[in-house]
């Protein structure tokens, strides 16, 4: 190991990582995860989370929705940069790649933790529960991490294992082809899970189209966060911001957005079910924040002269983005409560392990980004 | 061939024995707080089957009712058709049965039975699910269930379903209004094994009845059945684009550099 001139760089050959407070805040955080993920496993679920009989499914399934749905960016790249060849959109996909990668290693760790028997996890290998949406979401994720993995390895192996870029180029017309289908099916089944309980869940949110909104809403959001990680990441390191390719971004974003929103109300009105919007009360008033700020708003702003600015991108980016998490936690939580009644907050160990993982994944993407070629793809 | 049981609430007293020999019979803890028979019967891992006591308003004044509940053993079970891992099956006798070994612990069937029934060993580091099994084992060998068995009153009917629904249906109409006219899972979640007869409302026992009346897997069958055709087209539809933008692209800037070279 030998210490760079700078002596916040830690540099092993090639390798650097530089050192920052926040930077050991973040492994601090990342080791307490380690630490209680560990006594999750031992002690179980009654002991650390707040979780029950009526609330089977909390906290943790909320974050597993949230970020496969924000891990969209992953496959609306595959498909406009290497399906529909969308000019400029190219330059910024890898970084959607890398984004849709770390998203979907936090949600299978959260989602590894939050199944009470994770040593039985390969079972519906065998067992094909085909009547199951989730064991759609099952196969479909399992078998696309396995494309992203592919999808990345074209980037890994231009630093490490160099000559096995070229047999990597050979798959990558298949995983970019597959990478934009497949989670398609997942998204929608996700979806579909909820189709399951229509005694259940609210008539604000229960559909029989709710399979198709997941995907719809899994796209623009995939888009969004990609715009909100290029502000990010050109504060971090100047890494430029290429607005031709964020113009398209939200362009798409905001037409699927508008689209979204007019479909959600054609359907409550079609299930009679638009009166519960103005029935008053949480459920009524989460909604309307959801559709209203989360939805029309950002797509408003997306059609307007100013969404096309820097501020105006970012608020579009952020507003969708939350709109997003406020559906996902509707879903399972506003739109359950009339069913399952009060008794859940989650513990701090439900919250320490989400916020833990999160810091895991920020430095792990911060060593990619520094190590790997994610944003110079932008200059060819 | 298909087991039933019809349950005459009519004729339960409350005592409570089901409950202890459900618990005898299957190995299950008795809890100081968590009761299985009373005004707090408590639904959990460890209470397959409970007796709440719940006083009702009939016919203008308060009566107490007791109300034997379990899982119902759907004919088409939603529990079996949400659970991805084959968990959850039906046995030849028709016990909607739990396999530990296969179970992944997502707790979908929870949420996705209809009457909210199973339920979970949230104490334990490797958590089961835990539900009624209709005492299947016995069953099997042409025995009755444990709780019908332990009944000092009868109140429930071992047999085959059909002859149960036609017994129920007997009972109304000889019970000269005795009965309410609801045969509970007749009809619910497109019916069930165990079957109910009360003299008053089933929602004012605190039983769900805001079930449909088809299977639940009908709802999710009309989305999974479109998923694979519809991958598979969009695999094609996306391969062809592929080629496709990237050619029309390719003869844009080459038109595009033409240009440029004779504009030079
Ligand atoms: S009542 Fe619930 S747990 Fe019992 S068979 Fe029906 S769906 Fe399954
Ligand atoms: S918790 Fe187990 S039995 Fe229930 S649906 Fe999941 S895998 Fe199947």
């Amino acid at each position: 190991m030998s210490m760079a001139a700078n002596a916040y760089t830690l540099q092993i050959r090639d390798w650097s990582f530089r050192i920052t407070p926040l930077r050991i805040m973040l492994f601090a955080l990342t080791l307490g995860f380690g630490l209680l993920a560990v006594y999750r496993l031992i002690v179980g679920l009654g002991a650390t989370t707040n979780m029950n009989d009526r609330w089977a499914w909390a906290y943790w399934l909320i974050l597993d929705y949230v970020f496969i749905a924000l891990a969209g960016a992953g496959y609306s790249m595959a498909l406009m940069s290497h399906v529909l060849h969308v000019q400029d959109v190219h330059r910024v996909s890898r970084r959607g790649l890398l984004i849709s990668l770390l998203f979907y290693v936090y949600a299978l760790v959260i989602l590894g933790l939050e199944v009470g028997r994770w040593d039985n996890w390969y079972r519906p290998l065998f067992y094909w529960g085909y009547h199951s949406p989730l064991f759609e979401v099952y196969i479909a994720i399992i078998f696309y991490f396995g494309i992203q993995l592919i999808e990345f390895s074209e980037v890994a192996t231009e630093k490490v294992f160099k000559p096995a870029n070229r047999y990597v180029q050979m798959l990558l017309p298949a995983a970019f082809v597959l990478g934009a289908i497949i989670p398609f099916g997942h998204q929608g089944a996700l979806g579909a899970i909820f189709l399951a309980m229509p005694n259940k869940l609210h008539p604000l949110w229960y559909s029989s189209m709710i399979p198709w909104f997941y995907v719809l809403t899994s796209f623009y959001a995939g888009l969004s966060l990609l715009i909100l990680e290029m502000f990010w990441s050109n504060r971090l390191y100047a890494s430029g911001i290429d607005m031709p390719a964020l113009h398209k971004l939200l362009r798409v974003g905001a037409c699927l957005m508008a689209a979204y929103f007019v479909w959600k109300i054609i359907d409550l009105y079609r299930l009679d079910a638009l009166g519960y919007a103005f029935a008053g009360g949480f459920e009524s008033a989460l909604f309307l924040l959801e559709l209203g700020g989360g939805v029309l708003l950002p797509a408003l702003i997306g059609f307007s002269r100013w969404g096309k600015t820097g501020t105006g991108l970012v608020t579009f980016a952020a507003l969708a983005t939350m709109g997003l998490i406020l559906n996902r936690a509707n879903v399972l939580y506003t739109g359950f409560y009339r069913t399952l009644g009060p008794g859940y907050t989650p513990s701090w160990i439900e919250w320490g392990v989400s916020i833990g993982l999160f810091a895991a994944i920020i430095l792990a993407y911060l060593f990619i980004v520094e190590n790997f070629n994610i944003f110079k793809a932008a200059k060819h | 061939m298909t087991k039933s049981v019809l349950l005459d609430l009519t004729q339960c007293i409350g005592c409570g024995a089901c409950t202890v020999a459900c618990k005898l019979w299957n190995q299950l803890e008795f809890a100081d707080g968590a009761p299985a028979t009373g005004e707090k019967a408590v639904k959990d891992h460890s209470n397959w089957t409970t007796v709440t006591f719940r006083k009702v308003q009939k016919d203008g004044a308060p009566v107490w009712r007791f109300v034997k509940e379990q899982c119902l053993h759907c004919l088409e079970p939603a529990c079996v058709s949400v659970c991805f891992a084959k968990a959850l099956q039906i046995s030849k006798e028709g016990a909607v049965v739990y396999r530990p070994d296969l179970c992944v612990g997502c707790r979908y069937c929870m949420l996705g039975c209809p009457f909210s029934v199973p339920k979970y060993e949230w104490q334990r580091s490797l958590p089961n699910v835990s539900k009624c099994q209709m005492c299947a084992g016995k069953i099997a060998q042409g025995e009755v269930p444990a709780c019908v068995g332990a009944c000092p009153t009868g109140a429930m009917t071992f047999g085959e379903r059909d002859d149960n629904l036609a017994l129920a249906r007997q009972r109304i109409e000889q019970g000269n209004g005795r009965y309410i006219n609801h045969i509970y899972g007749e009809k619910e979640a497109g019916g069930t094994r165990w079957l109910y007869l009360s003299d008053v409302d089933f929602s004012k026992l605190g039983m769900v009845t805001n079930v449909p009346e088809v299977p639940i897997a009908s709802f999710t069958d009309d989305y999974l059945r479109w998923t694979v055709p519809l991958l598979a087209g969009g695999a094609l539809l996306f391969t062809a684009l592929r080629h496709y933008t990237k050619r029309r692209n390719d003869i844009e800037s080459s038109q595009a550099s033409q240009k440029e070279s004779k504009k030079k």
